[in-house]
């Protein structure tokens, strides 16, 4: 399974990364409050949250520059957590990238193999194939400074790998990036990985990120894992409110569910009603979320099961769709409609009538 | 050149944003500084350089002053004195200034605040008034010794010869380098350690690995500073009676041979030479190397607290470095108010005779000092802004030459600009038949031009502050351009520009080398030079002390005015943005 560049020279096996009950705290502040994760061996694992989550404090936990109170952090089932940073083997991308701009590329690939003693010869070939392996073989002259972004973030890759870590830590690594060469680098950095086969874990706070590239995230917020689970169905079934939200756009209305002859109704606090599918578990104190391309405008004015009725606030063209504003009694709420070409939006001021799919109505408890 | 003037090489890009075609208001701004530098500073300069390279009598082309300086013992080894006191000043300085660098950057550490005061203490006493003072405590026959003597039964020679001066120049230019180093330590990123911990390195080797090289031009820049600054000084081995250095050689030479002798000069351009060359080898070893890797939000190395006997070790290295810069300060009081202070560790008894006498018979050098400090300091802020203004806001052509020129004052020691005037006016003479070089403006002329450097960059930073817009505004309402500048450019720049002005006036107060060549009667004396004078005889000691001690209450008072200056246009500038 060795990469054709990286041959016999660096080798590198995928084992599996166990977090197990981690607490941080920043003096009063508790920062990580009894974090577990399981990431599999090879995996591409996100840690996704806004800023202050802990999830960059959790990824330093991991390298050993940030120290965790409780709990443990195994590496293919060796406990690290007592370890220096210096011993635990574990590769970290920086944000900064963090190259050092006295050494060239190729010595910056190097330091960590002088650091082990390594024999002259070993390090060398070692340097030459990391970097052939990042695509950077005919720079290891350049000084840091005379590199572009994208080629400085790959030399941090390079010599990182150089070590053969047990696993590779990326910290938030498209963010020193322009627009478009995310793109590009985030489909570079997946397929790297893949060739790789390390086990990874990528810090982001960029949702797309995460999905794009990895295999599975944790939504993380005020130091808790909120949700662990592929990007499909951390969008399809957010355990709570907060994964709902971060994850898209959602409309969320709040209210109770009642029984009525003819079946249960769900009455938000706004006064809007709307009819609960049979099947449906809903807890009590209920919310009632709802994706803004899972309704559709139905232009027939017949009020109905279902069917809420308002008129346009504003209206956002977001390419492909059009987001619509829609007020509701004193309930706001987006709904998403296809653009097409030649077809006139409609306009604020509009009066609509907005029907939801029943089956994609998530239900939450407050 | 230094890498403040390779920074101004950066500066016609950003000062494309000026206005179309020069006017002839400009012009004749830019060509009125051009004749001041010129006369001032390149004229002497030029002078003495060609001096030096020609026959005396003659005129004609040759090298043979240089054979003959190389030739002469005393001159060989006094270049080779001056080159060993500057070396071993920046090896003792480094010593005290790694420590606390070091201590203050790596550890969360309450005397942190200490080391800051460290920083400028001993730049508000100039070296040479210390030098008395810390011969009082250090020499011979001072405090220590006789203390060493008495209980011990010997005596360590601090201050016997060169030693002194390395000694006195070490206390008094160590700042250079903490400030320095520090700033170098400040704007490494935790990231490059955390970096280089997650690839294995740890300890000491960390350190050596990529700490050091990453501070090391921060390093090399306060290094070369010290150095230049002790191979230029005249005024500290002079008061040591040490002669056989360069610059008193140069000195001597020109007072009492006179300054026709080549030999004066020659020892000028070895001066000159050698002060370029170590700003040069510093631009080299900072060149193509911006090393300040803070990214926003990084913050700088971890800083870790101190265990109980490491805090006791701290305190202990800053305690010993403050008692030792505290001296000439303490050493200078004391002798201000003793009746006789002469073999004894302490004076005999105390009195204010001295400031009596200071302020009645000698107030004249204080009266002087103010005069020639303020028109010095307003002359700096008025060239300095123009060349700033023309610089940044025109597209005048030879704009940048103007700033190259007069930051080239900062390679020119002040005894070459002294011999420099005295050989290129002396021959000059007014109406009366006076000599033009004999004229106390002539003082104020050089130290103004030895100022000059520093505030150009002061002047430069606050007029850069000032966004063009608010110009354009001025114009696009109707102001003129001369308009625009007095009521809105130099309203906006009066913080930048009074801090500048404090800086130059508290240096050119303390100034010597080049006022020592320059005074020509004790009436046109400022204080540096009736302190120089009354050091001379043990009699005017306590005079000379009382008269150090004004000169560091307005070198003391002008740094904490300048700083509240700076804060206070820092604070209104924010305020309004």
């Amino acid at each position: 399974m060795a990469d054709p560049v990286l041959k016999s020279d660096i080798q590198l096996k995928a084992v599996d990364l166990r977090i197990d009950d981690v607490s941080a705290s920043y003096g009063d502040h508790r920062v990580l409050n009894h974090i577990n994760l399981d990431v599999r061996p090879g995996e591409f694992f996100a840690l996704l949250g806004p800023s202050g989550c802990g999830k960059t404090t959790l990824l330093r936990t991991i390298a050993g520059f940030a120290q965790a109170e409780a709990g443990r952090i195994v590496v293919g089932g060796n406990d690290i957590s007592r370890l220096p940073p210096w011993k635990r083997d574990v590769g970290m991308v920086f944000q900064s990238y963090a190259l050092w701009p006295h050494l060239t590329v190729a010595r910056n690939v190097a330091f960590g193999l002088e650091e082990r003693r390594l024999p002259r010869a070993d390090i060398a070939r070692r340097v030459r194939t990391a970097l052939d392996f990042v695509g950077l073989g005919q720079l290891g002259d350049r000084r840091p400074s005379e590199l572009s972004g994208g080629q400085q973030q790959r030399v941090a890759l390079a010599r990182t790998i150089a070590i053969e870590p047990k696993i590779l830590l990326l910290d938030e690594p498209l963010s020193n990036l322009d627009a478009k060469l995310r793109i590009q680098v985030r489909r570079e950095l997946r397929s790297l990985q893949q060739r790789l086969g390390l086990t990874t874990i990528l810090v982001t706070h960029d949702q797309e990120e995460a999905n794009t590239i990895c295999d599975r995230v944790a939504v993380m917020s005020a130091g808790e894992v909120q949700q662990v689970g592929t990007p499909a169905e951390l969008y399809e079934a957010p355990a709570n409110l907060f994964v709902a939200q971060f994850l898209g756009t959602a409309n969320v209305l709040e209210g109770s569910v009642v029984s009525t002859g003819s079946g249960r109704v769900f009455e938000s606090s706004g006064g809007l009603r709307f009819p609960v599918a049979a099947e449906a578990q809903v807890p009590d104190g209920a919310r009632m979320v709802f994706r803004p391309q899972d309704t559709s405008i139905v232009t027939s004015d017949t009020p109905g099961a279902g069917v809420i009725s308002g008129k346009i606030v504003y209206r956002e063209f977001l390419g492909s769709t059009l987001r619509y504003g829609i007020q509701a009694g004193n309930t706001d709420l987006y709904v998403d409609a296809p653009f097409k070409t030649g077809v006139r939006p409609l306009t604020p001021g509009d009066p609509v009538s907005v029907s939801i799919a029943e089956t994609s109505v998530k239900w939450l408890p407050a | 050149m230094s890498a403040l003037a390779r920074r101004i090489g950066a500066i016609p890009l950003l000062g494309s944003i000026g206005t179309g075609r020069a006017t002839a208001g400009q012009i004749a701004l830019a060509l009125g500084i051009l004749i001041f530098l010129v006369l001032f500073l390149v004229w002497p300069v030029a002078t003495v350089i060609w001096v030096a390279f020609t026959e005396k009598g003659t005129g004609t082309f040759t090298l043979v002053n240089f054979y003959d300086f190389a030739r002469t013992d005393l001159f060989a080894r006094a270049f080779w004195n001056s080159f060993y006191v500057s070396a071993m000043a920046v090896v003792i300085a480094s010593a005290f200034a790694l420590p606390l660098a070091y201590i203050t950057s790596r550890f969360a550490f309450r005397g942190a605040a200490i080391i800051q005061i460290l920083g400028f203490l001993p730049l508000i006493m100039p070296p040479f008034v210390g030098a008395v003072a810390l011969q009082l405590f250090f020499g011979r026959n001072g405090s220590v010794n006789l203390l060493l003597d008495d209980w011990f039964g010997f005596k360590v020679p601090f201050m016997d010869g060169l030693n002194g001066v390395v000694f006195v120049q070490s206390i008094h230019y160590f700042p250079f380098i903490l400030i320095n180093l520090s700033a170098a330590l400040r704007n490494i990123d935790r990231s490059m350690e955390e970096a280089a911990q997650n690839l294995g390195s740890s300890g000491f080797r960390l350190f050596r690995r990529i700490v050091f090289p990453l501070a090391l031009p921060g390093y090399v820049a306060g290094a070369s500073l010290v150095f230049v600054k002790v191979f230029d000084d005249l005024a500290t081995p002079l008061l040591l009676n040490v002669k056989d250095m360069l610059a008193p050689q140069a000195y001597l030479r020109v007072t009492s041979i006179g300054i026709t002798d080549p030999m004066g000069y020659v020892i000028s351009v070895v001066l000159i030479v050698t002060s370029v060359a170590a700003m040069w080898a510093s631009s080299l070893a900072t060149r193509n190397i911006d090393y300040a890797t803070v990214q926003r939000g990084g913050g700088g190395l971890v800083r870790r607290r101190l265990k109980p006997w490491e805090t006791a070790v701290a305190y202990a290295v800053i305690t010993f470095i403050l008692l030792l810069v505290l001296a000439p300060h303490f050493g200078l009081l004391l002798l201000s108010f003793a009746t006789i202070w002469s073999f004894s560790p302490l004076p005999d008894a105390y009195t204010t005779a001295h400031y009596i006498r200071v302020f009645g018979e000698s107030s004249l050098y204080i009266k002087n000092t103010l005069i020639y400090a303020s028109l010095a300091g307003l002359i700096d802020i008025v060239v300095g802004t123009s060349i700033a203004y023309l610089v940044l806001r025109t597209k005048l052509p030879g704009r940048i030459s103007l700033d190259t020129i007069a930051t080239a004052a900062l390679a020119i020691p002040g005894i070459v600009l002294g011999i420099g005037y005295l050989r290129a006016y002396y021959g000059v003479q007014l109406w009366d038949g006076t000599p033009l070089a004999s004229l106390w403006i002539i003082i104020v002329l050089a130290l103004a031009i030895r100022r000059l450097p520093y505030a150009l960059r002061a002047c430069h930073a606050a007029l850069q502050q000032i966004s063009v817009s608010l110009e354009e505004a001025a114009e696009n309402l109707g102001a003129t351009k001369i308009r625009t500048v007095r009521r809105i450019v130099i309203p906006l720049m009066t913080g930048g520009l009074a801090a500048g002005f404090v800086t130059s006036f508290a240096t050119a107060a303390v100034e010597l080398s080049a006022t020592l060549m320059l005074v020509q009667s004790n009436a046109d004396a400022p204080l540096s030079y009736g302190l120089y004078v009354f050091m001379q005889s043990p009699a005017g000691r306590g005079a000379g002390a009382a008269l150090g001690v004004i000169a560091v209450v307005i070198v003391a008072a002008s740094t904490v005015l300048s700083q509240l200056l700076v804060e206070r246009d820092r604070r209104s500038k924010a305020r309004h943005s």
